[in-house]
C-alpha cells in the first residue's frame, strides 16, 4: 500500500515512502524528524501544526501526505538562514515576549510568514483575522499580536537595508 | 491496518469513471477538513478515496454572464477573488468567516454544500442568490436549484456517481443589497449558532422592495428560505418595522432544534432579531451600490 512521494521541505529535494492515510505532519515529524510543527487537536482546530504548502497555510495534521507531491512545503525549520540566523519574525516574537510555553509558537509563526508574505504592513484586526486559527492555550494572545507588528516592523526595514524588497 | 487507496484523478472524466467503478466503496473528498476527520473519528472507512483537489475543471471563479463557481474551489480563493469581494459580498461574510485561514485554504465550496449540514455557512447565502448546483453523472449532466438540492441532515438529491461541478447564480440586478449574519459565540473556528442570508433588490425609487430572498441556517433540519417572509416584503416599502415583522414570519416558518449551541425558543427570537438586522445592511448596501 505504501507509496512514494517526493516533495520540497524547506528548499529540499525529498522522497519518502507514505501510507495513504498519513498526514503530511506525520512525514514532517516521524519520516523527516522536523519536529517543530505540533500535533495538537489532530483535527484542524488548533493550528499547532500549521505548515506552509506553496505559500499557502494549512493544517498538516489533516492534509494528507500524498496531496503534498511535487510541492513546495515550508516549515518553521525552513524560516532559519544558512548562517543559522534567527528570521526577523522569530526575533519579534523573542523581542515582544510572544513565546510562553511555545508548543503553539511554531504555527503562529508560520500564520505570521503567511500574512506578511500577501500583506507586508497589517492592522491589528488583521493579524487577529489571520491568527485566528491558532490557538495559545497560555492565552498570550497580545505579546503575540505585538510580536506580529514588530517582525512587520523589522522586515520593512531589512527590506529597506537590503533593497530586495518589491 | 486501516487504511484506504488514495486516487488522485487529474480530470473530471478520471473522476467520474473512478467514482462509477468503485461506488458505495469510495467516498470523494475535496478539502478533507470534513472528511479526515470522519475517517480518524472512525465515523466512516471507505476503501477509496477520490481527491478532487487535483481537477481543474472544478476549480474556479467566472463571472460573465453570470457568476460560476466551481465546486472544489477553495472557501479562501473566495475570500480574495475580487469578483466575490466586489460583486457578492454575502458570498464574503460567509466565506471570510468560516473556520480559519489554514481551513479555508483546503475547505471547498462544493464540500460544504455536499456535506449538506443544517449549519453550512454556504447554504444560507447560495439559497438567497438563488444558486444552481450542476452535477455530472453517469448518465450526463443535470441542474437543480439549490433549494431543492438539500433532502435532510448530511443527505442531498446527488445520487450515485454523481459530483457536483459548479454552482451558477444570476447577476444581481442594480439597487441590490445583500448579506450573511453568522450568529456565532466566537468569530473565529465556530459553527453558527444561526446563519442568516437577506438579499433585497430595490425598485427605481430606492424604497419599494422587488426581490426578497431569505435563507437560514441551523432553523431547519437543513439550511431552508423563508419564503412567507420573502413574499411579506415583496412589494413593500422597506423600513425597520416590516423588516421586523418579516423576521416574526420567518422565525414562525423555521423549525430551529434545541442544541448544545442554542435553545428553540433563542434561536426563534434570534430569527427576528436577525432577519431585521442583515435586512437593514442591505439597505445601507443597496444604497453604497447605487451610489458606487
Amino acid at each position: 500500500m505504501r507509496r512514494t512521494i517526493r516533495f520540497t521541505v524547506n528548499g529540499d529535494p525529498v522522497e519518502v515512502e507514505v501510507q495513504p492515510h498519513w498526514p503530511l505532519l506525520r512525514v514532517l515529524r516521524d519520516e523527516l524528524e522536523l519536529t517543530g510543527a505540533k500535533m495538537g487537536c489532530g483535527e484542524g482546530e488548533c493550528g499547532a501544526c500549521t505548515v506552509l504548502v506553496d505559500g499557502k497555510p494549512i493544517n498538516s495534521c489533516i492534509y494528507p501526505a500524498l496531496e503534498a507531491e511535487g510541492k513546495q512545503v515550508l516549515t518553521i525549520e525552513g524560516l532559519v538562514s544558512p548562517d543559522n540566523e534567527l528570521h526577523p519574525i522569530q526575533q519579534a516574537f523573542l523581542e515582544k515576549a510572544g513565546v510562553q510555553c511555545g508548543f503553539c509558537t511554531p504555527g503562529m509563526i508560520m500564520s505570521a510568514k503567511a500574512l506578511l508574505d500577501m500583506n507586508p504592513n497589517p492592522t491589528e484586526d488583521e493579524v487577529r483575522h489571520a491568527l485566528a486559527g491558532n490557538f495559545c492555550r497560555c492565552t498570550g494572545y497580545v505579546q503575540i499580536v505585538e510580536s506580529v507588528r514588530h517582525a512587520a516592523e523589522l522586515l520593512s526595514k531589512n527590506t529597506k537595508r537590503t533593497g530586495t524588497g518589491e | 491496518m486501516r487504511t484506504f487507496e488514495y486516487l488522485k484523478p487529474a480530470s473530471l472524466k478520471e473522476a467520474l469513471e473512478l467514482l462509477g467503478r468503485h461506488g458505495e466503496k469510495a467516498k470523494l473528498v475535496a478539502g478533507g477538513t470534513d472528511l479526515m476527520v470522519q475517517w480518524k473519528k472512525k465515523i466512516i472507512s471507505p476503501e477509496y478515496v477520490i481527491s478532487l483537489r487535483n481537477v481543474p475543471e472544478l476549480s474556479f471563479v467566472t463571472y460573465e454572464s453570470d457568476l460560476k463557481i466551481g465546486s472544489a474551489t477553495t472557501h479562501r480563493s473566495l475570500e480574495l477573488s475580487p469578483v466575490i469581494r466586489e460583486h457578492f459580498p454575502i458570498l464574503l461574510d460567509a466565506v471570510s468567516n468560516l473556520g480559519s485561514v489554514q481551513v479555508r485554504n483546503s475547505a471547498t465550496i462544493g464540500g460544504n454544500i455536499c456535506n449538506a449540514a443544517p449549519s453550512a455557512d454556504t447554504a444560507p447565502p447560495l439559497l438567497a442568490l438563488d444558486a444552481v448546483v450542476h452535477m455530472a453523472g453517469p448518465q450526463g449532466e443535470r441542474a437543480v436549484p439549490i433549494a431543492e438540492f438539500f433532502k435532510g441532515p448530511s443527505r442531498t438529491v446527488l445520487a450515485s456517481g454523481e459530483i457536483v461541478t459548479h454552482f451558477s447564480i444570476a447577476r444581481p440586478s442594480p439597487n441590490t443589497g445583500m448579506a450573511y449574519w453568522k450568529h456565532t459565540r466566537r468569530k473565529a473556528m465556530d459553527l453558527p449558532i444561526l446563519g442568516v442570508a437577506v438579499l433585497l433588490s430595490f425598485g427605481p425609487d430606492g424604497k419599494t422592495c422587488t426581490k426578497a430572498r431569505i435563507g437560514l441556517g441551523v432553523a431547519a433540519p437543513t439550511p431552508m428560505r423563508a419564503r412567507k417572509a420573502e413574499a411579506f416584503l415583496e412589494g413593500k416599502a422597506i423600513d425597520r418595522a416590516v423588516l421586523d415583522e418579516a423576521g416574526k414570519t420567518a422565525a414562525a416558518e423555521a423549525s430551529p432544534r434545541t442544541t448544545i449551541r442554542g435553545s428553540q425558543w433563542y434561536r426563534e427570537e434570534m430569527i427576528r432579531v436577525l432577519v431585521r438586522r442583515t435586512g437593514m445592511i442591505c439597505m445601507e448596501r443597496a444604497k453604497g451600490a447605487a451610489q458606487g
